[in-house]
């Protein structure tokens, strides 16, 4: 889960990362009251999950509460590469900058290990300056159980070449970010820029924090942190009921188990649909292992509810799941929103194999439903939802 | 032979007790895998009956590798469990661990992972969040069904369940030396090039189905290692062409973050190294068949 740019300011100050004053708003003229807080004068920036929001005019300067009002209203409901401004933060102004630096710890899947990078070279995407500047970027491989130990932070202040009348306010703040990066189960630290400002200090003037959400059950206060507000609705209601979905942008609704055999399923969906019109899957569905008759419902539930939705492929090989709970949960599904009087007029196609197949295969032919259709290959049963929503 | 598992292995698992870990205890057992014990240090000295089988409660993994000559463990602990559960399996030196659980948290794996590195890596973790592994006809460590396939001369490596049992289905006349299910979580044990080497070492093996997903590069630097060290065919299937950037699909693992990552970059990378590549997975297994036919 990435968070926004407060609530990462918010974790980076629970846990003594330097940090400047700011407080979210998302009304104009709450703007008002925050700035006079900070004495008078602000920074407006857009909260939005994507780079490069300054150059789009989602960071402004205040020099006085109705600017920042002025500048609070410019910015809230602006759009920003797709992301809609719901909040901004007023920040302290930062005092004079003098250099911009780069900080992260984050995981190095190939390594299997964690990460820092360092560099004096921040304020602009890391990525840029490793591509041009190799050697100005300092990887140093962190051992999961040793941390970041004051020593460690001082050996990557010394690999990034940090300067000497920096390097122990940097080690301190590489300390307390690791302490973040622990604490908080997160997959990303990130501050860019760590600025060396006029008195001496260095301060995180923004940053990027992302958690890992199969931490949840040992960190209660991440759930407040999600993004209600910007989550598409059928997410949300999936995410209620507990399934994994994602609502993408095509017509043919996908249902399967298993994280891969579903990606597998919006390949063959998309590949048939060339021949189809171009039709596209509309949905990643995992009902999971061992999915029961009720779970598939659910599934069915919110598929049918996209408007977007033509067809619908039920993709399911029977490992542990048994295809006979699958098949009652098509026909229950069915009968659920038949008894709802919701009317159900998208076809679906179903494709069962493996545990039960010939079970589940017999209950979809006594239900004989006539929006429900058998095909016995997966390729064939993708191929014959892609026509069916093209014809649609 | 087989890789990582068969026959003569000895089989205990952490988490016997907890339903999950019946349910596939018993399933383990009907596909003839010689599980010798279970471990939960509050039931230490009971035994569970399975069909007539009894199969006893150790306190822990050392004593039940001691008491057993135990040499695989098969982890059903729920995940805020796990991480203590495979630490002792590793100071246990148990020589190889396959860890079902899912939805641990990338610390705690990241952190188990490092241990075992630490202590000279005497312990072969697979997964986390795999369907571990099966020797058809030999022994089954984890949830792959039994009843897919028979044995035969293809290796499997996997990061996904679902896509591993569709393969085995595929290519179910032909029939499997092993299936390894490695997982699809960012940190995990067993790699896609440690497979490959076993499989490439493997007199019983005679031709290699590799499938990936998107995420993380993986599959990129095992197309390096078949380029460099596998003499056998490989034939690959990578899953998730149409997955958006930055969204999460299921598995951890499996999230594109700007360009590296894509299925594109990792078909190209391992046709590259030689690998026919299928594009759905029907198509990969008739493309084994065909190498098998020559």
């Amino acid at each position: 889960m990435d968070l926004f740019e407060y609530q990462a300011r918010d974790l980076f100050a629970k846990h003594d990362v330097p940090v400047l004053a700011g407080e979210v708003i998302d009304t104009p003229e709450a703007a008002r009251a925050a700035t006079e807080r900070l004495g008078g004068k602000s920074v407006v920036k857009a909260q939005v999950k994507v780079g490069g929001r300054g150059k789009a005019g989602g960071v402004k300067l205040a020099a006085t509460p109705d600017e920042a009002v002025a500048r609070a209203t410019d910015i809230l409901g602006m759009d920003i590469k797709g992301h809609t401004v719901h909040k901004v933060m007023i920040a302290e102004t930062a005092p004079e900058i003098l250099e911009e630096y780069y900080v992260s710890f984050l995981l190095d899947r190939a390594n299997r290990t964690f990460l820092s990078i360092a560099s004096v070279e921040g304020g602009m995407e890391i990525e840029e300056v490793a591509a041009t500047r190799p050697e100005a970027v300092a990887k140093t491989p962190i051992d999961a159980n040793e941390g970041v130990t004051p020593e460690k932070a001082r050996e990557i202040v010394e690999a990034a070449n940090f300067p000497a009348e920096v390097a122990d306010k940097v080690a301190n703040v590489l300390v307390t970010l690791w302490k973040t990066f622990i604490a908080e189960d997160a997959l990303l630290v990130e501050v860019n820029p760590l600025a060396k400002v006029a008195s001496g200090d260095v301060i995180a003037l923004d940053g990027k924090v992302s958690l890992d959400e199969n931490a949840e059950f040992r960190q209660p206060e991440h759930e407040a942190l999600q993004d209600k507000e910007s989550a598409n609705p059928l997410e949300a209601a999936a995410k209620a009921k507990n399934l994994n979905y994602v609502k993408l942008d095509g017509e043919v609704g996908i249902i399967g188990n298993g994280a891969g055999l579903v990606m597998s399923t919006l390949d063959v969906v998309a590949y048939a649909g060339e021949n189809h019109g171009g039709v596209k899957p509309a949905n990643f569905l995992d009902i999971g292992g061992g999915a029961s008759a009720a779970v598939m419902a659910n599934g069915l539930e919110i598929i049918l509810g996209d408007p977007d939705v033509k067809s619908v492929f039920v993709n399911v090989f029977g490992g542990i799941t048994a295809c006979d709970e699958v098949a009652n949960g098509i026909v229950q599904a069915l009968q659920l929103l038949a008894d709802k009087g919701e009317e159900v007029t998208k076809p679906l196609v179903v494709r069962l194999d493996g545990n039960n197949a010939e079970l589940g295969r017999k209950i979809l032919s006594d239900a004989n439903h006539p929006l429900v259709q058998r095909v016995d290959t997966m390729d064939g049963a993708a191929d014959k939802a892609a026509e069916l929503a093209a014809a649609k | 032979m087989a890789i990582f598992l068969n026959k003569d292995s000895k089989v205990i698992v952490q988490g016997m007790t907890g339903a999950t870990g019946m349910k596939h205890t018993k399933l383990m057992l009907a596909d003839g895998t010689n599980i010798v014990g279970g471990v939960n240090p509050r039931k230490a000295g009971t035994s569970v009956d399975f069909d007539g089988t009894e199969i006893p409660v150790f306190g822990s993994v050392a004593e039940a590798m001691e008491k057993t000559g135990a040499n695989v463990s098969v982890l059903f602990v729920p995940p805020a469990f796990a991480k203590a559960a495979v630490v002792e399996a590793i100071d246990a030196e148990i020589p190889l661990a396959v860890v079902i659980t899912e939805g641990i948290a990338v610390h705690d794996s990241a952190a188990f992972y490092a241990y075992a590195v630490s202590q000279g890596n005497k312990t072969r973790i697979i997964g986390p969040n795999c369907p571990g592994l099966i020797t058809p006809g030999q022994s089954n460590a984890g949830i792959i069904p039994g009843d897919i396939t028979k044995p035969g001369r293809i290796g499997l490596v996997s990061k996904s369940g679902t896509l591993t049992y569709q393969m085995m289905y595929e290519l179910r006349d032909i029939g499997f030396s092993s299936a390894v299910g490695i997982g699809g979580d960012p940190v995990i044990g067993t790699t896609h090039i440690d497979a490959l080497a076993a499989f490439e070492a493997d007199p019983d093996t005679d031709l290699i189905v590799m499938i990936g997903e998107i995420g993380g590069d993986a599959e990129e630097r095992a197309a390096a290692y078949i380029a460099e060290h596998v003499t056998k065919p490989v034939v690959g299937y990578v899953a998730g062409f149409t997955a958006p950037e930055g969204k999460t699909m299921g598995h951890a693992g499996a999230i594109v973050s700007g360009s590296s990552g894509t299925a594109a970059a990792k078909k190209e990378a391992l046709e590259a190294a030689g690998v026919k590549v299928g594009k759905t997975p029907t198509e990969t297994a008739k493309l084994a068949r065909e190498i098998l036919a020559g």
